[in-house]
């Protein structure tokens, strides 16, 4: 336990991410780095504050949609683009998040569901996001100017950097005043109350990092795969978000990222494949399993069985 | 005069659903007295501190707090003007370390509860205080340990020591020795009455030794509305009194 907390042990972590892509298909180590950070900024609200939000496909989406579309018409570097689409994202979780943030439970999950559903048939009217095609061939341009991003392992290394900087800033954000207030209302909100503590501007400010992150998590992707479609807006993305989460362990700093890992693997093995049509069943499959044996997910297991056993 | 108290509350009414749990309460609190208000089970008495601190939306009446009406405030403000209550039912955060339940009150004022780029190592800096005020109610010994696992009546403390961590001018306290042993009510007991020195206190309390022993000026409550209001020896002397509380018990409190 104390080496995982332990810098060594992220140093290992980073140094495998560093070599990893002599192994394995750059583009789908990208793949899992941009869901692993979406999953990571979901699970800010749903592990740290306790909110389960139904509509984060809406971030990854217009971070995606914002960044894909000023690359392909404004002729930005990617480091403005992108930071363009998680500002669009930010802003969007200001909206969604004053909208949402006053209700509980169920509730909440349901309005941000609705706020998302919107958001999707806007989407997919809108002539800038080219409907059911979406944007095709999005530049990935180069990055400050001069390095060109279209070598994937290229793209590789920015991915990694760009990851590495949001999953340090949820880090940072759990482990802050912030974040021990957020502690605080998870665990009892009627008394942060008492104390003077006005919990809805806090949901609000962490739901609005959240978006931005996922927002963040969206517009790499889009220059991953040079494609941003209403795939990323559909609700079936908002629940494969949780399901990330919930495998990998959510309220756990490096869940989300298994989880993601896990997803998109299954995801890639049987795309394709025979049993490409059974993937919805599969992945309903996994998700029983996982909420029937392993409540914890697959970090929160290991977290307990070695706080146990060593 | 009306500098001299320091809550008032105009007819207060709270309806449930055709029923009237509290029914025109008017209230007057001196400053820098204790002021207890007792009752029988189900008088109204958490729903009055439920209204003050608008965990409860009053269906009528007026509270108003040094003067300024806070009726329409929300919770989180009120007990930024000074006014904090601590529950019935006491109110930790089980997971955080008594230390940290502590904290947590003392960093509001700080203004860094928004900073979500800072470490939380910034907090430490408030160890010496938070640990000044848990060894005022015997914790000290307890500070690294998780909340979750402390019995009920050192729970009750550290709730008192996280209120008392926002120095606030009025402290509302239901019920602050229920479940605790024989010596840990002597403790509160004196606690209470060392804190009241430079504050407001209203307390609802059901050991009417406590009461006698800390209040200045005792309401009494039954199904909502005010039976009587006075002094230890007024109240208890007052027949309908005795008779609101009818079990055998508490008539003998009454008379210890
Ligand atoms: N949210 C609510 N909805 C409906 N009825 C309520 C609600 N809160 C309290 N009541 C009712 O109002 C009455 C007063 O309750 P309250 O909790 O204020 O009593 P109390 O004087 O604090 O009693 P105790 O000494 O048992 O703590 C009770 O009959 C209770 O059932
Ligand atoms: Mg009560």
């Amino acid at each position: 336990m104390e080496f995982i907390k332990s810098n060594k042990f992220n140093i290992i972590l980073i140094a495998l991410a560093l070599v990893i892509p002599f192994g394995v298909y750059p583009v789908f180590l990208m793949k899992v780095l941009c869901f692993g950070l979406f999953a990571a900024a979901f699970n800010l609200m749903l592990g740290f504050v306790g909110m389960l939000s139904f509509g984060h496909a809406a971030f990854l989406a217009t971070g995606g949609y914002v960044t894909g579309y000023l690359m392909s018409n404004a002729d930005l570097t990617p480091e403005l683009g992108i930071l363009c689409g998680t500002l669009a994202s930010a802003v969007l979780g200001y909206l969604f998040g004053s909208l949402s943030v006053k209700r509980e439970g169920i509730y909440f999950a349901m309005v941000t569901l609705a706020l998302s559903q919107l958001l999707f048939f806007f989407f997919l009217q809108a002539p800038f996001t080219e409907g059911e095609n979406g944007l095709q061939g999005i530049p990935r341009g180069k990055l400050f100017g001069f390095i060109d991003l279209n070598n994937n392992l290229s793209m590789y290394y920015f991915v990694l950097a760009v990851f590495l900087l949001g999953f340090w800033l949820i880090y940072r954000s759990v482990h802050s005043p912030f974040g021990q207030v957020l502690k605080a209302i998870r665990e009892n909100e009627p008394r942060a109350i008492s104390l003077g503590y006005s919990v809805r501007q806090y949901k609000l400010m962490a739901f609005v990092l959240s978006a931005a992150l996922s927002g963040l998590a969206g517009s790499t992707k889009a220059l991953v795969f040079q494609l941003e479609s209403l795939t990323d807006a559909h609700w079936q993305m908002s629940g494969e978000v949780v399901l990330m989460t919930l495998v990998g362990g959510m309220g756990t700093i490096f869940g989300p990222l298994v989880g993601a890992a896990v997803v998109v693997g299954i995801e890639n093995f049987f795309s394709g494949g025979e049993l490409g049509t059974y993937i919805h069943i599969i992945m309903g499959l996994i998700f029983i399993i996982c909420v029937l044996a392993f409540r914890n997910g697959i970090v929160g297991e290991f977290n307990k069985f070695v706080k146990n056993n060593f | 005069m009306s500098e001299q108290i320091i809550l008032e509350t105009r007819n207060l009414t709270k309806g449930f659903k055709g029923f009237t749990a509290v029914d025109n309460v008017n209230l007057k609190i001196q400053r820098g007295q204790i002021h207890a208000l007792i009752g029988p089970n189900g008088a109204g008495k958490t729903t009055v501190f439920n209204l003050l601190t608008k965990y409860l939306t009053p269906s009528s009446g007026q509270i108003l707090f040094k003067g300024q009406d806070i009726t329409a405030l929300e919770a989180s403000a009120i007990a930024q003007l000074g006014l904090v209550r601590s529950f019935q039912i006491s109110a930790v955060f089980p997971r955080l370390t008594v230390l940290e339940n502590v904290r947590i009150a003392l960093q509001r004022k700080e203004g860094n509860s928004f900073q979500f780029w800072k470490s939380d190592k910034v907090l430490e800096r408030l160890n010496p205080r938070a640990e000044a005020l848990l060894a005022d109610v015997g914790l000290l010994d307890f500070a690294q340990a998780t909340t979750l696992d402390l019995p009920y009546g050192r729970k009750r403390a550290l709730e008192l020591a996280t209120t008392l961590a926002l120095d606030p001018e009025m402290l509302l306290l239901d019920e602050p020795t229920q479940g605790m042993g024989h010596e840990d009510v002597a403790v509160v007991a004196a606690l209470i009455k060392k804190v009241s020195a430079e504050r407001t206190i209203l307390m609802v309390e059901h050991n009417l030794h406590v009461v006698s022993q800390l209040a200045d000026r005792i309401t009494v409550l039954q199904r909502g509305a005010v039976l009587t209001e006075g002094d230890y020896a007024t109240v208890s002397a007052d027949p309908r009194v005795k008779e609101a509380y009818l079990g055998v018990a508490a008539d003998e409190e009454v008379a210890a």
